[in-house]
């Protein structure tokens, strides 16, 4: 079966430079294993298309259970010269995780809950508003 | 002997009002991370409108809160904040104590990262500052340069504690050797002990950038729900002689420590994490091993390190052009359309009107401003608004402040229907854009010009 990654890992992206850098984080062994084999940097690089313009190289963290991909010329010039509203590529983790791969279906059990969120509605509801 | 460190600031623009907390809890050493490439770039542009400038405006903030357990002799203040003029930010350190009555605490200065006046000298001893990504040679760098400084390691702040300084000022500095440091000189770790100093590498890497170690910026399970997340959670870590850690953070802080939210900072802007160059040491932060040990502690062991090279990571900027932006919204039926067809029109007015644009940039916000072509079936894309963001790059200031009145007469003149702004005003402030050029530089031709002065507030 096909599942998103955002479904099954965690994430988080960071800058140097032009360099974005993302990283992703399964939740036990077997997940692991399969983005390990799924999640390739040949995938990510077609993946991010033209936003990343040079070349993508994949890192493995197995004692954290993470995969770290480094990303050139991924930031429209860097930070401080970008024209890009993220010029320092902090949501591009939630952009590799939209990608699609195949899982075994028992994965299925392990897919991570939505965001169920109430306690927001305490402090918004008691705003003045118009 | 465990030493008590802690991460109160992750950046230029954290609140100051993490002091309290973590100095309630009792830490030994409070370690205060202000720089990011971009930080530098904005203090350069304080230091050039005046020279008493360029360290960051909040540092006699941080001070005052921290100033009281200085003065007690509680804790100890490692920072950054220096800038691209440690010597200013220091004389203001000085000038809050004295104003709040602290008399008799020792404050250092740690300069020498500065390489502007030092390039020619290096270029004639051989240094070629070829950029370090791209691997261009140092004669296509695109104008002179506006800032150059060098990430020094921990070693000068090691020497100012040993010289008793209560305050330490540092300007560009690796952004864990603010949190090796102490550990150095506390458990006086020899320079050569590499898995030490990896593992204190390793912990100053995990608390540089605040709350990110204890729930922020954390996309794992739960991470909607992590407990009151408006007391912001900025991080402590109890470090033993042998380099073991506990990170954990204040009981009166939201946010959760546990091995997810570590090690999503783990690999935080790391490149090879089997190869983390740091200034003092390489270390290997796959060999770290977690352990979660409930109520907000996470203990980490085992971090191997090896020898630092040769060189320090520096960073120069050039000039590269100013920037302009506007912003205009459209709802639905054919907000995209509407958005796509302002975009066209306001390029080729820009183009009739002879400004000349050396780059755009055309964000469609509700398509695929931040996903760009990770989106799906983005040109089928029918979302009830879309808000147009134009960028633009100029040579010329004035050319990138002109650009905006090519699209506000849209309003009432062309087609695409209900063009509003969004809020008060359009934009159309322009920016200065700095480029960037990452290099390495032989730690010979730095560490000559590395000097540290103390001195004693009266």
């Amino acid at each position: 079966m096909k599942l998103r990654l955002h479904e099954l890992c965690g994430y988080r992206a960071g800058d140097k430079g032009d360099v974005s850098n993302v990283a992703l984080f399964a939740s036990d062994d077997e997940t692991y294993d399969v983005i390990v084999r799924e999640v390739t940097a040949a995938r990510v690089k077609e993946h991010f298309g033209s936003m990343v313009r040079g070349e993508v190289v994949r890192y493995e963290a197995r004692n954290v259970r993470a995969l770290n991909f480094v990303m050139d010329a991924a930031l429209g010039g860097g930070g401080p010269s970008s024209l890009r509203s993220d010029n320092l590529g902090k949501t591009l983790g939630g952009a590799l995780v939209r990608m699609e791969i195949d899982v075994p279906d028992h994965l299925a059990d392990r897919r991570r809950p939505r965001p169920d969120v109430t306690w927001t509605n305490e402090i918004l509801d008691r705003l003045p508003h118009r | 002997m465990t030493i008590r460190i802690a991460g109160g600031q992750g950046f230029y623009g954290d609140t100051p009002r993490s002091v309290a907390g973590l100095l309630d809890e009792g830490v030994d050493y409070l370690c205060l991370e202000a720089l990011a490439e971009l930080t530098l770039a904005i203090l350069q542009k304080d230091r050039q409108r005046d020279e008493t400038r360029g360290f960051t405006k909040d540092l006699p903030f941080y001070l005052g809160a921290a100033l009281p357990a200085i003065a007690d002799g509680r804790t100890k203040v490692i920072t950054n904040a220096g800038g691209m003029n440690p010597t200013a930010a220091a004389r203001a350190a000085i000038d809050t104590a004295r104003r709040l009555g602290v008399t008799g605490i020792k404050v250092a200065t740690v300069v020498g990262d500065d390489l502007m006046t030092r390039l020619p000298a290096f270029r004639d001893a051989g240094a070629t500052l070829s950029h370090l990504d791209t691997g261009a040679s140092f004669d296509t760098f695109p104008a002179d340069p506006v800032f150059a400084a060098a990430y020094l390691g921990a070693r000068p702040i090691v020497d100012a504690l040993a010289q008793g300084a209560d305050v330490v000022i540092t300007g560009r500095c690796a952004d864990a050797a603010l949190f090796l440091a102490p550990l150095v000189h506390e458990h006086g770790w020899a320079w050569d002990d590499w898995d030490r100093l990896a593992s204190g590498m390793l912990v100053g890497h995990l608390l540089e950038c605040s709350g990110q170690v204890a729930g922020g910026n954390f996309t794992g399970d739960g991470w909607w729900d992590l407990p009151h997340p408006w007391d912001l959670p900025y991080p402590i870590a109890e470090v033993d002689a042998d380099g073991t850690a506990v990170i954990t953070k204040p009981r009166s802080s939201g946010g959760r420590v546990s091995f997810d939210t570590v090690r999503h900072q783990l690999l935080y802007e790391v490149h090879d994490p089997t190869r983390y160059l740091g200034p003092d040491v390489v270390s290997d932060f796959t060999t770290a091993q977690f352990a979660d040990l409930g109520d907000d502690r996470v203990r980490v062991t085992g971090t191997r390190g090896t020898p630092a090279t040769d060189t320090y990571k520096a960073l120069l900027a050039y000039h590269a052009g100013w920037s302009g932006e506007a912003r205009v919204a459209f709802s639905w039926p054919d907000a995209y359309e509407k958005a796509r067809i302002t975009a066209a029109i306001l390029a080729k007015r820009v183009e009739m009107a002879g400004h000349a644009v050396d780059e755009w940039c055309f964000e469609y916000w509700g398509v695929d401003a931040l996903g760009g072509p990770t989106v799906p079936d983005r040109e089928g894309a029918d979302p009830p608004e879309v808000a147009l963001r134009a960028a633009w790059r100029c040579a010329d200031r004035n050319t990138a402040a002109a650009i905006p009145r090519e699209l506000v007469p849209l309003t009432l003149s062309a087609a695409p229907a209900g063009l509003t702004g969004m809020g008060r005003g359009m934009g159309g402030s322009t920016s200065e854009l700095l480029g960037i050029w990452p290099t390495l530089v032989d730690k010979t031709l730095v560490d000559p010009g590395v000097a540290v002065t103390v001195e004693e507030v009266v």
